[in-house]
């Protein structure tokens, strides 16, 4: 009855982490409202997403194949996917909490006048209502949320949920035909930047520096350790606003929030603003010099010491533990 | 080139806090209020849009009395009007609030309309995209870079990993990221200057919503305070080898990280 769909984004041909993870809590959802998990993707690749998504437990995967949704365009998905709303006929649309999830899922929402529940950290159905736990005001107080509306939408903060396979297979392919709409917001270039570097949004593994580096090119430290665990740069604003390094590395309530299964601070204070955008890390590692640093109030592991000794050090522990 | 800035009051980011006795609220008492950081990239991109563009730049916000507060400092900045929808919001959601800001924006010129990101407080990100559909206009989200064109704007996005070029026509809704550019400080020209600006007040009644309009959608059940986190184990004092090969343990035992 109670239909619970999924929006996936596609790229590189496999489904984005971020769909991933939507789509696992997604089943738990629909095992307890008793309907069925269903998933969306659109652009010409779409019915490829069928293999992956059945696999996370989606029975039906709807596809709006159109040529013109190769890339993302607000107005253009928004279209497309009111239109598979209206076909499905979903109680709970879910939506990864990508830069295009949390464009879209707002958008979509005013359109059939609904309710979001937005960034949760958890979710479940209960008396025929979609219920959310959300961090507010910058993680420092977390909200239990009720939407009362049909379809409800949420979008699910990256690394909240893991993604679970459950063995199915493939989900079933309903094609959606769908006619363009006027697109007024039109992308002109995408410019990927020059480095290979893994985003923190999507990391498992954060390692973070802060202004305890004292110069731009000791950064190497940071970046040698984070290579070494497979991790991403983290950076606390101090750091960049001295334009050591770029925004997009900026961890905390004015860069991005997030919550990996380990977050390495060094040299980093532990401002209220920083740990908003870390501490529901699943495990934080501390190393500073100043025994009463703020970080070490959050960190599961603290080590007080100098990082210019201690780091190098356990790039080299780690590098033969992996050898 | 006329902007539209949508500012939202909210608690100091630094401030301590607490739960109101109904337990859905923050108790407001002894907190600090100021306009929400994002929305400070937003309104500076609207000052720098009458510079090179001429226009006015309306500055509205939908709240309770307090936030005429915020309004004036926007003035003092170089908003040239000032729109306040007077209301309580503690029992609104986002398309509430996205309902009655879209009712005002229609009420006053607009090419581009701009907001943050994100509320800092209800870390939503939901407004500016809401109201972008009620109007039915196109909107960019977290935008680092604008430039006004010929009947049109060109700004670029931010995304994971990525930036996108993207070209808009007008009117257009615009969500501020930092980067953005580097806001102002009010002037004590500007601070005298925005004295003599009055403020536009009204109702919702007044743009002609209902509070059957502005039912919330998502309601909030609880606010809880976040469980204290108590911190872990704390080494001192070892050399460097051993707090490495303690990190080590702690991220293959624990994390279960190699
Ligand atoms: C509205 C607003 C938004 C903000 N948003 C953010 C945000 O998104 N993210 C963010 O990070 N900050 C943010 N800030 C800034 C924040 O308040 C802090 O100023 C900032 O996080 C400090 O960065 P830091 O910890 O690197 O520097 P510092 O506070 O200077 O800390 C440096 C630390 O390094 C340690 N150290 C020094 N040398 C060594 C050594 N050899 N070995 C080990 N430790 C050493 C010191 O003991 C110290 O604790 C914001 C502030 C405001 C007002
Ligand atoms: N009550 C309000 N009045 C005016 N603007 C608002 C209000 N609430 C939110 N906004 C705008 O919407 C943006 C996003 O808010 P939010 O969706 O709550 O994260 C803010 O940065 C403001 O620009």
């Amino acid at each position: 009855m109670s239909a619970v769909l999924v929006v996936c984004e596609i790229r590189d041909g496999k489904l984005k982490k971020t769909s991933r993870e939507a789509l696992s809590i997604g089943r738990k959802l629909a095992g307890q409202s008793g309907g069925e998990l269903q998933a969306v993707a659109f652009g010409p690749d779409a019915s490829s997403a069928a293999e992956e998504a059945g696999k996370l437990g989606a029975t039906k995967l709807y596809a709006v194949s159109h040529e013109s949704l190769k890339a993302y365009s607000t107005e253009a998905i928004t279209s497309a996917l009111a239109q598979t709303i209206a076909e499905a006929n979903p109680a709970i649309v879910l939506l990864g909490g990508s830069s295009d999830g949390r464009d879209l899922a707002p958008r979509i929402a005013a359109r059939l006048n609904a309710g979001v529940a937005s960034d949760v950290t958890s979710l479940e159905w209960a008396d025929g209502k979609l219920r959310a736990r959300r961090p507010v005001y910058s993680g420092r107080a977390f909200a239990t949320v009720e939407v009362h509306s049909s379809p409800a939408f949420a979008t699910c903060r990256p690394n909240a949920f893991p993604a679970e396979e459950s063995g199915g297979g493939a989900s079933q392919v309903v094609e959606i035909a769908w006619e363009p709409v006027e697109i007024k917001a039109r992308l002109i270039e995408s410019r990927t930047p020059q480095t290979g570097e893994l985003m923190i949004s999507e990391a498992d593994i954060i390692v973070s520096g802060g202004r305890g580096l004292k110069e731009a090119d000791n950064f190497s430290i940071i970046r040698d350790l984070a290579n070494a665990l497979g991790g991403a740069v983290g950076a606390s604003r101090a750091t960049v606003d001295a334009g050591w390094i770029d925004h997009q590395h900026q961890v905390g309530q004015t860069g991005r929030v997030v919550g990996p299964n380990l977050y390495i601070a060094a040299g980093i204070s532990g401002a209220i603003q920083h740990l908003a955008g870390m501490s529901s890390s699943k495990h934080i590692i501390a190393i500073n010099k100043d025994p009463e640093a703020a970080i070490f109030r959050v960190a599961d592991l603290g080590v007080v010491g100098d990082l210019f000794t201690i780091l190098p050090a356990l790039t080299e522990e780690v590098k033969k533990a992996k050898a | 080139m006329n902007s539209v800035v949508c500012i939202s009051q909210v608690p100091d980011t630094e401030a301590r806090i607490k739960i109101a006795a109904s337990g859905r609220q923050i108790d407001e008492a002894g907190i600090k209020f100021i306009v929400s950081p994002y929305d400070e990239y937003a309104l500076e991109a609207a000052i720098r849009l009458r510079e090179a563009k001429g226009g006015e730049v309306t500055v509205l916000s939908f709240g309770p009395d307090r936030v005429a507060q915020a309004l004036r400092e926007c003035l003092a900045r170089g908003a040239t009007k000032a729109v306040h929808v007077k209301g309580d919001l503690t029992e609104l959601d986002s398309l509430a609030i996205a309902k009655v800001l879209a009712a005002a924006i229609r009420e006053v010129p607009h090419d581009v309309i701009l907001f943050g990101k994100l509320g800092v407080g209800t870390d939503n990100s939901l407004v500016g995209p809401m109201v972008a559909e009620l109007l039915g206009y196109p909107q960019v989200n977290v935008v680092t870079h604008l430039e006004p064109g010929d009947g049109k704007v060109t700004v670029h996005r931010e995304i994971e990993g990525a930036e996108e070029v993207i070209e808009s026509s007008l009117p257009v809704i615009l969500t501020a990221q930092k980067g953005l550019n580097e806001p102002r400080y009010a002037s004590l020209k500007g601070i005298m200057a925005a004295k003599k600006i009055p403020i536009d007040t009204k109702s919702p009644a007044d743009l002609g919503l209902s509070d059957g309009d502005l039912e919330a959608k998502v309601k909030v059940t609880t606010l809880e305070l976040p469980p204290e986190k108590q911190g872990g184990r704390k080494i001192e004092g070892t050399d460097p080898a051993a707090a490495a090969a303690e990190i080590l343990r702690y991220i293959k035992e624990e994390a279960k990280a190699l």
